[in-house]
């Protein structure tokens, strides 16, 4: 049988990298094909080849046999590729049936666009209201947006990057009927994704890629994850090991926090109490949108609330701000690395001061002492095993996992009381993502308190001692790690039986 | 089909060359217009760059002309590249200029003839309060209803200039200038000039004023944590919020000094140079310092320096309208290419061109 598509030799140099070096492996009809390997591996790239975003600078990609060589995403969708993308592009104050309508090349009117809605939603089980506005959905409910928009084009092919990053368990088992359903009736789906245990569930086959080369092929199934990662990686990974877990005095008491979320298409955080003890690693799970980047600003200070609301080794310190925060040892990392927690353009020295000038006493009377502040930067380098050429060289030049490093390194070399961590493993490879448990859990053992926001079960499950859920702004109770399953979990970030669960 | 395709890491060396680059390329893009309005290009260029320094017939009436062009330009385009690092645009330097000229010039006038050595200092502070306070319109607007600085800062250009003509023919009219709409003379009042410090050399107190700017201006830049939160503000307004800078506090300040150095930029203008307040005080010195300001690289020495080099296509282009008889549109012109020639090779330096040259066979 012809695969539906044949891939050799595609390479592709960007200056300074080659993104994608002799890559090649074919796609039959009807088979769900997983993309695996680390940031920077070329995974990217290789999607936006078969997607028309960029061209190859040689080889060959055969469509049904056919040469294939799209110069723009509408040739690839009219010739039966469609992708799902990790991030979506939809209009919140549009209604679904408008945001599809925008993506289409040639949509049909708005009443019989939302009756192909609905029977395709049904077909596959994807429950969605064409008129319901795209901002009051949940990030599932999103995603089904952009793969209704795909499915009612036909697709032959169909790609899906990173698709349950933003799911709950039991949004992953829908979509996952989803992806079977297609591929029962033939639709052949590339799958890329971190998380090996999906690709062992819904993947037939696996290529493997490791700096832009193909490393290897498999079958899941036949795989364990720790055998997929060592591929994706190379060598062989550590996990963690975890420390019994002895609570100690409390340092940070959060009480009844609200806080009005400024964004009209933003959560509340509604009530919010709970406490964190030294040597506490507690994992605040939840659905992204629920919430967590409004606990975060709060907790670091950048959106103050009542003085009340939070109190730190026994001083209310609500209404202060972030260098206030960071003087009496409580720190945050946020979730986004470029443009959040990094200042894109800036040198990773001029980075280093950015968080760490109060704390690390890098000025003197306002004046920035750059020797030790560029002795800062580099013993975070070093220490946390930061892959650059060096200190001078801007943040946004490093890849995703090597910048995260630097971002929580910076955090944890000032030695903080009390760290605050957002989705800190979130687009960081495999090898990168452990290193940075690893010193979280370093961190508690050392007595800090540290709280993981992260929407990556796993992790939370691996590293916390103690775990909650933040769901539509408010967190559940506050209960040991140990003896949870991730059904209950998922049911509480689903938002439903929250009480009951909790009770 | 050609595709611009960002560079990871822009070369270092290429930053600081392009504004030599953008200005090697308005000499010929220059010198090319100049022939084709049937003037040798090269004797139009020699005059525009050369003669106004160097040339013994012209130079000892041009050569000071220098300081007193460029001083004003430098000391607004510093305050204004504060507020454009930090995402803060003020384009209404021409009217705190203006505010300054007025609120200055207006207290000088008050006290008139009162002569006491605390009258210039006075009016100093006066003239930078002027465009303060000009400039605390559009940042307490933006502060309190997030309007568009932009807007705000360049409506009130048109403002200031209503009010100085206002001035001009009421309260500040001079009495014995025969009813036309001026002020009283500033050299007939001697405790509040701003006369040349050292004869023929264009040196005022203002051109001292400006040089201590850049000097501090570089140095809070590079050395203080204030110059870094700007910058921080201007790359991203969240990552600034993470390291603690306050955004308003941001806007006020970078509006707040902004304002000020245009103000004593009008305050020493019009107490020198201009010698006196009229309709026709503003020149656009305001404007012109925008430009000044992105050629310098917003940087304080890079301002000196475009300033400078502003200047000199300022007085070398009144030089050859002259002597040449080029039209004042054809010098606007070569001016404005400066600007052209600056952005565009600015692009190429974070940005490089790529050929898309399969385009064609897809379908």
């Amino acid at each position: 049988m012809t695969p539906l598509l044949h891939l050799s030799g595609l390479t592709k140099a960007y200056p300074g990298v080659v993104a994608n070096d002799d890559v090649g492996f074919e796609i039959a009809p009807g088979e769900v094909h997983a993309l695996l390997g680390e940031n920077g591996a070329g995974k990217s790239t290789l999607v936006k080849m078969i997607y028309g975003l960029v061209r190859p600078d040689s080889g060959e990609m055969r469509l049904h046999g056919q040469p294939f060589a799209p110069h723009e995403p509408r040739a690839a969708r009219a010739a039966g590729v469609a992708m799902v993308f990790q991030h979506f592009s939809l209009f919140e104050a549009l209604s679904v049936a408008e945001n599809i309508a925008l993506g289409m090349d040639d949509a049909p009117e708005t009443d019989a666009l939302s009756d192909e809605i609905r029977s395709v939603s049904k077909k596959y089980g994807l429950t969605l209201d064409p008129d319901r506005m795209v901002g009051d959905l949940s990030a599932g409910e999103r995603q089904r947006v952009e793969i209704v928009r795909c499915l009612l084009q036909n697709p032959k092919l169909l790609v899906m990057d990173e698709p349950t990053s933003v799911l709950t368990p039991q949004e992953v088992d829908v979509l996952f009927e989803t992806l079977r359903r297609l591929r029962d009736e033939g639709t052949s789906i590339l799958y890329i994704s971190h998380k090996l245990e999906e690709i062992r569930t819904i993947c037939d086959n696996a290529t493997i890629l490791r700096l832009g080369k193909v490393v290897g092929t498999c079958v899941p199934a036949e795989e364990t994850s720790r055998t997929m990662a060592e591929m994706m990686v190379g060598t062989e990974l550590k996990s963690p090991t975890k420390r019994p877990y002895q609570p100690g005095p409390v340092l940070l008491e959060v009480k009844n926090l609200q806080l009005p979320s400024k964004d009209p298409f933003g959560t509340s955080l509604r009530d919010v109490s709970f406490s964190l003890h030294a040597g506490e690693v507690l994992g605040v799970a939840g659905v992204a949108g629920n919430g967590q980047d409004e606990l975060l600003l709060a907790l670091s200070g950048e959106e103050p609330c009542e003085d009340a609301a939070i109190t730190l080794k026994g001083a209310a310190i609500g209404s202060k701000g972030p260098n206030h925060r960071r003087l009496q040892g409580l720190l945050a990392a946020p979730e986004e690395r470029l443009g959040h927690a990094a200042a894109p353009d800036m040198s990773l020295t001029e980075n280093a001061l950015l968080t760490g000038h109060a704390r690390q006493r890098l000025t003197n009377k306002g004046f920035v002492k750059w020797q030790a502040t560029q002795n800062f930067a580099r013993a975070i380098i070093q220490k946390f095993d930061v892959r650059t050429p060096g200190a001078g060289h801007a943040a946004k030049s490093l890849s995703g996992g090597n910048l995260q490093k630097f971002v929580i390194g910076r955090e944890i070399m000032q030695r903080p009381d009390i760290l605050v961590v957002n989705q800190p493993t979130w687009g960081v490879d495999a090898s990168a993502a452990a290193f940075i448990r690893e010193a979280l859990l370093e961190l508690a053992e050392q007595g800090a308190g540290v709280l993981v926001i992260s929407q990556d079960l796993d992790e939370l499950m691996e590293i916390s001692d103690t775990f909650a859920v933040l769901s539509e702004g408010r967190l559940s109770r506050v209960r040991s790690a140990s003896g949870v399953t991730i059904e209950e979990i998922g049911l509480l970030m689903g938002g439903t039986e929250v009480d009951h669960a909790a009770a | 089909m050609l595709r611009l395709e960002a560079r990871p890491e822009p070369s270092r060396a290429m930053v600081i060359l392009t504004p030599i680059i953008a200005v090697v390329a308005t000499m010929i893009a220059g010198g090319i217009l100049f022939a084709i309005l049937g003037n040798n290009p090269f004797t139009a260029i020699r005059i525009i760059f050369w003669d106004p320094l160097f040339n013994d017939m012209v130079a000892s009436y041009t050569r000071p002309q220098l300081l007193v062009k460029a001083a004003p330009l430098i000391l607004m385009a510093i305050g204004l590249s504060f507020g454009f690092r930090a995402n803060v645009w003020n384009i209404g330097a021409e009217g705190q200029f203006i505010m300054g000229a007025v609120i200055g010039g207006g207290t000088a006038l008050a006290l008139y003839p009162l002569e006491s050595p605390l009258v210039f200092p006075l009016i100093i502070i006066m003239g930078g309060l002027g465009g303060f306070l000009w400039a605390m319109i559009p940042a307490i607007l933006k502060i309190r209803f997030n309007a568009n600085e932009i807007l705000v800062s360049l409506m009130l250009v048109y403002v200031a200039a209503q009010f100085l003509a206002a001035m001009v023919t009421g309260p500040m009219k001079s009495p014995v200038g025969m009813g036309f709409p001026v002020s009283r003379n500033f050299n007939e009042y001697q405790s509040a000039f701003n006369a040349e410090l050292l004869s023929n050399t264009g040196l005022h107190f203002g051109v001292l004023v400006m040089m201590a700017v850049v000097v501090v201006g570089y140095i809070f830049l590079t050395r203080h944590i204030f110059g870094f939160q700007i910058r921080v503000s201007g790359q991203s307004a969240r990552a600034s919020k993470f390291a603690g800078v306050n955004p308003h506090t941001t806007v006020a300040l970078c509006l707040g000094i902004s304002g000020a150095l245009a103000g004593l930029a009008g305050l020493f203008e019009v107490t020198g140079p201009a010698g006196k307040l009229s309709t026709n005080f503003p020149l656009g010195y305001g404007f012109t310092a925008i430009i000044v300001a992105f050629l310098g690289r917003l940087h304080p020495v890079g301002i000196l320096l475009a300033g400078l080099l502003m200047a000199l296509t300022y007085i070398g282009g009144e030089l050859a309208q002259f002597q040449m008889s080029i039209p004042a549109a054809a010098i606007q012109v070569f001016q404005g290419m400066l600007l052209f020639f600056l952005l565009g090779v600015d692009i190429l330096v974070n940005f490089r061109l790529r050929r898309d040259t399969k385009s064609k066979e897809a379908h």
